[in-house]
């Protein structure tokens, strides 16, 4: 797995991130890259930064300290809708569906930053409109597909169970069509069963839509099954960084798990 | 061998009007259909949220690219190939290919796990496996670990297959593409491996799922099925017009009947659901005008109706019970073309726009104009149901070595207790002992490998036995009682078929299980089970007091309940001449349900008498004792594997019983 892509392919770096609420520093001196077609995981015990940091990246905080290089280019600071034009989807820890609205219709939210067709022509739904929708329609439906929820596709989104919203999530963000797709716990509060549902559409959209996957998940066999490399947070700052096994084998991430006594 | 030309047939244009005989084969009937039928639509597939489809000409363009790109890679006639998976038009297409070029398709059971496939592939000698899916492709992975005889997996879907041996697992779409090469050099390979093929040849190997030992490959040929089909669709007046949807295991004879050799003879068009999950949908969306069911499934349903309507606002519940009543009263005489009261003529025209064509509908069944029912015996309220709201469910008898069916019923003549009359050409007569034996175009070749089985189930002359014991009624349908086997007899001679007469109760939502016993006795009587969810609840409507269900089960108001159903039961065989000494005259309530775990019944339900007359032997004697009530101690197993005993007194009760009409009159 360690094979995909190279050095030479960073698609994502962050380089000396420091970020800090008031007093308390979330983040310190934090500096990692992601690599075209990796799937990278960002683990960590709880408060360690790993939701900052991806908060960091899609552009909803901003560091005072350290900066956020894109395709190679130093990003400037945008705001989040910005930053999803740019092609990072992410899927949240609670899950941030429009409850009332069908897979469907939230999975076509998720085209919205891809439409071209001015206002006007969407209010009369003629010409340019409807023809982009129709695209769009398309693309989404390959993705219903693909997820495998055909049967859900005009329920709302509301009444489905926990398991089902997550995937219609990870659809959604799907459906930007995004090169580094930020996943928040994909895998949390899911049972065996739906957990390697999950990770099966992980690896394969990974696999068959090429995207870099950036995540954070809790569950180590999962975290150390699929992802290519893995960077381990501890109170804000960066204890190790590498592919799995070395990971496994760092005493520090070994002490940060377990404890040490002070 | 030569055929009617059946009625449809007479729509054609003069130029397919070439001599029929010649149609014998499943890839002449396509190829025929792709000229007389070129525009109409063969097949559909809901993909991407859309309806897709394919018209007859398009169909024979798949099919012959797949087969050309099979000949490209060395396919030999007589070579068989395995289809794994659920109903996909490419499985189908494979299927047709395999026919074009001589060789033998043996669909298999999706949910099979790869042991059963295992067997399957080695018995049959498959060479190449036509998959749906990953799932499906890794099984054989794993089987071919075990038997390397498999040499291409060729997948439907590609998803997940990207790092497959490139050598082994093709895509369905790059033999596709090889044959599209192939026929370049090789234009006419094709049409003279069609021509070769004759009406006597293997069109499949069917496994049957069996329920004891090994499963049996029963062979069929294309004569055996086109005469089958086109005798059942001349029979119903199919044509193509009609629709169905492919969703019954592909394994199964009847999904290859209806979804593909009736499909041939009378070009209707095949709609295959998006997925399973989504079938109920689909099934609306498409409106099939002939389907296949079974009567659990329509147990679902009218339960679901039911649970719905309970749901409902007040208005629309009393219209739904209102209506409801009126098809009770009079909606099989509309169905069966009887003279009816004018004002109910109007009531149910009424409820016909108010709740029938909805509730059809919702139930997938606006457009279906021939439903049939087929497995299991059916309840008569249940029958009466779903024809009374105007659904045309007819009851059908077969199996797969008659390519499947046997009898079917007449218009106009739909009985929910008979199975119909013998369809053309097919002979029906019964053994000495009440077996139905049949005859006919549609007999099966032998057992793939398997002579011993096959010279017993098929005599010399042809007649092959069912194992179902049955006889003709007075209108000369057949009715089917049980399995020879367990029929039995009473002391004075009379013929004593338990599961016949332990279907007729168990069609009473209350009553979940019986038992019957009479053979070598005196008279018939019963164990009863009731069920708790339903008794339960009539007993909470009505305010009876209990605690457990043994308390129930004894509860002299339950055993009333109990009574009125038997009565029914018994009044019912009296109207039988041959059945009229099956009535029950004395019974019992069991104090605990019949339990898989106690070995009782088995995991799908099915009694198991031996152990019943084991554990229960006490009860038996009691009833044929003549005692008022008897005591039992019985040992059980709970669910954690504990042990324990209970004890009970339980009652035991004589029924009314009938004069036999026959002997009245």
């Amino acid at each position: 797995m360690s094979t995909k892509g190279n050095n030479s392919d960073v698609l994502l770096e962050v380089k000396n991130i420091s970020l800090s609420f008031g007093g308390v520093n979330a983040l310190t001196d934090i500096s990692f890259d992601v690599i075209q077609g990796e799937i990278r995981a960002i683990i960590g015990p709880n408060g360690a930064g790993k939701s900052s940091m991806l908060n960091v990246i899609n552009g909803f905080y901003h560091p005072q300290q350290g900066e956020v290089w894109m395709n190679g280019a130093k990003r400037k600071a945008l705001k989040p809708h910005q930053i999803a034009r740019q092609g990072i989807a992410r899927t949240f820890q609670n899950i941030a569906l429009f409850k009332g609205m069908s897979t469907l219709d939230n999975l076509m939210t998720g085209r919205v930053t891809l439409m071209r067709s001015n206002m006007l022509w969407q209010a009369l739904w003629k010409g340019p409109a409807e023809k982009e929708e129709i695209q769009h329609r398309e693309r989404v439906e390959h993705i219903i597909d693909f997820l495998e929820i055909q049967s859900i596709r005009k329920t709302p989104v509301g009444r489905l169970p926990y398991g089902l919203q997550k995937r219609v999530e990870l659809g959604r963000a799907l459906a930007m069509e995004p090169k580094l797709l930020l996943l928040d716990e994909p895998m949390a509060g899911m049972n065996i069963e739906e957990k390697e549902d999950m990770c099966r559409f992980v690896i394969d959209v990974n696999e068959e839509f090429g995207t870099t996957i950036t995540l954070i998940e809790h569950d180590m066999g999962v975290v150390m099954d699929i992802s290519d490399r893995v960077v381990v947070l501890d109170y804000g700052r960066k204890l190790a960084d590498g592919v799995p096994d070395e990971v496994r084998s760092n005493q520090d991430v070994i002490d940060a798990y377990l404890g040490v006594p002070h | 061998m030569a055929y009617k030309i059946s009625s449809f047939e007479d729509k054609t244009t003069n130029e397919s009007m070439v001599d029929k005989s010649e149609l014998d084969t499943f890839p002449k009937l396509l190829r025929h259909n792709a000229t007389r039928l070129p525009d109409r639509p063969a097949m559909r597939e809901k993909e991407y949220g859309i309806w897709q489809s394919w018209s007859w000409r398009d169909y024979y363009e798949q099919v012959s690219a797949f087969a050309n790109g099979l000949a490209s890679r060395g396919f030999k006639r007589g070579d068989k190939v395995m289809l794994v998976g659920q109903n996909r038009p490419r499985l189908y297409w494979a299927m047709s290919a395999t026919q074009s070029l001589g060789g033998i398709p043996i669909p298999t059971y999706a949910d099979s796990v790869a042991d059963e496939m295992r067997y399957v592939i080695e018995h049959a000698e498959a060479r190449i496996v036509v998959a749906e899916d990953q799932e499906q492709v890794d099984k054989m992975l794993e089987v071919r670990e075990h038997c390397p005889n498999i040499d291409l997996i060729i997948y439907d879907d590609n998803r997940g297959l990207r790092d497959y041996d490139p050598n082994l697992v093709i895509s369905f779409e790059k033999i596709q593409e090889e044959g599209r090469v192939f026929v370049i050099n090789n234009p006419d390979y094709l049409q003279q491996n069609i021509d070769q093929g004759k009406g006597s040849d293997t069109a499949v190997i069917l496994y049957t799922s069996g329920t004891t030992g090994k499963p049996k490959g029963v062979v069929l040929t294309h004569s055996n099925l086109v005469s089958n089909a086109k005798a059942c669709a001349e029979f119903e007046g199919l044509n193509e017009n009609d629709s169905v949807v492919a969703y019954l295991p592909m394994a199964w004879v009847v999904d290859y009947f209806i979804s593909y050799a009736q499909a041939h003879v009378c070009g209707y068009c095949v709609c295959c659901p998006e997925s399973p999950d989504t079938l109920v949908h689909d099934k609306i969306e498409i409106g099939p005008t002939y389907h296949f069911t079974s009567p659990r499934v329509l147990e679902s349903q009218r339960t679901d109706i039911m649970i719905r309507m309970e749901d409902a606002g007040a208005v629309k519940r009393k219209m739904f019970s209102f209506f409801l009543g009126v098809a009770e009263c009079v909606g099989i005489d509309i169905a069966e073309g009887r003279e009816v009261s004018f004002k109910n003529r109007i009531l149910f025209r009424i409820g016909k726009i108010l709740v029938y064509e909805p509730l059809k509908n919702v139930l997938g069944y606006s457009r279906t104009r021939l439903t049939y029912t087929a497995g299991e015996a059916i309840g008569p309220d249940m029958f009466n149901f779903f024809r009374a709201i105007g659904i045309h469910l007819k009851q059908v008898y077969g199996q797969t070595e008659a390519s499947p069916f046997v009898t079917l019923q007449p218009n106009n003549q739909v009985r929910p207790d008979t199975v119909g009359v013998p369809i053309t050409d097919v002979e029906v007569k019964l053994s000495e002992q009440g077996e139905v034996l049949y005859r006919g175009p549609g007999v099966f070749q032998e057992y793939f490998k398997n002579p011993e089985a096959t010279s017993s189930a098929k005599t010399e002359e042809g007649w092959v036995h069912t194992g179902d014991a049955g006889f003709f009624d007075n209108e000369g349908h057949l009715k089917i009682i049980d399995r020879t086997k367990d029929v039995g007899k009473l002391n004075d001679g009379s013929m004593f078929a338990p599961k016949y007469v332990e279907n007729k109760l168990k069609f009473f939502s209350q009553i979940l299980e019986a038992v019957t016993f009479g053979h070598d006795k005196d008279y018939v009587t019963a164990f009863i089970n009731i069920d708790h969810g339903a008794v339960g609840d009539w007993a909470e409507r009505r305010g009876l007091t209990y605690a457990s269900y043994q308390e129930l089960a004894a509860h002299p108001e339950v055993y009333k309940l109990i009574e009125n159903c038997i009565v029914q039961v018994n009044q019912d065989l009296s109207n039988d001449e041959l059945l009229a000494s099956s009535q029950i005259r004395r019974f019992l309530i069991l104090h605990k349900e019949l339990d898989p775990d106690d070995g009782e019944i088995t995991r799908t339900r099915k009694v198991r008498r031996s152990t019943i007359t084991e554990r229960y032997g006490v009860l038996i004697d009691a009833l044929y004792e003549g005692k008022p009530s008897c005591h039992i101690d019985t040992e059980v197993t709970f669910e954690d594997g504990r042990k324990g005993t209970i004890s009970a007194d339980l009652e035991i009760r004589d029924c009314e019983m009938f004069i036999p009409m026959a002997k009245a009159s």
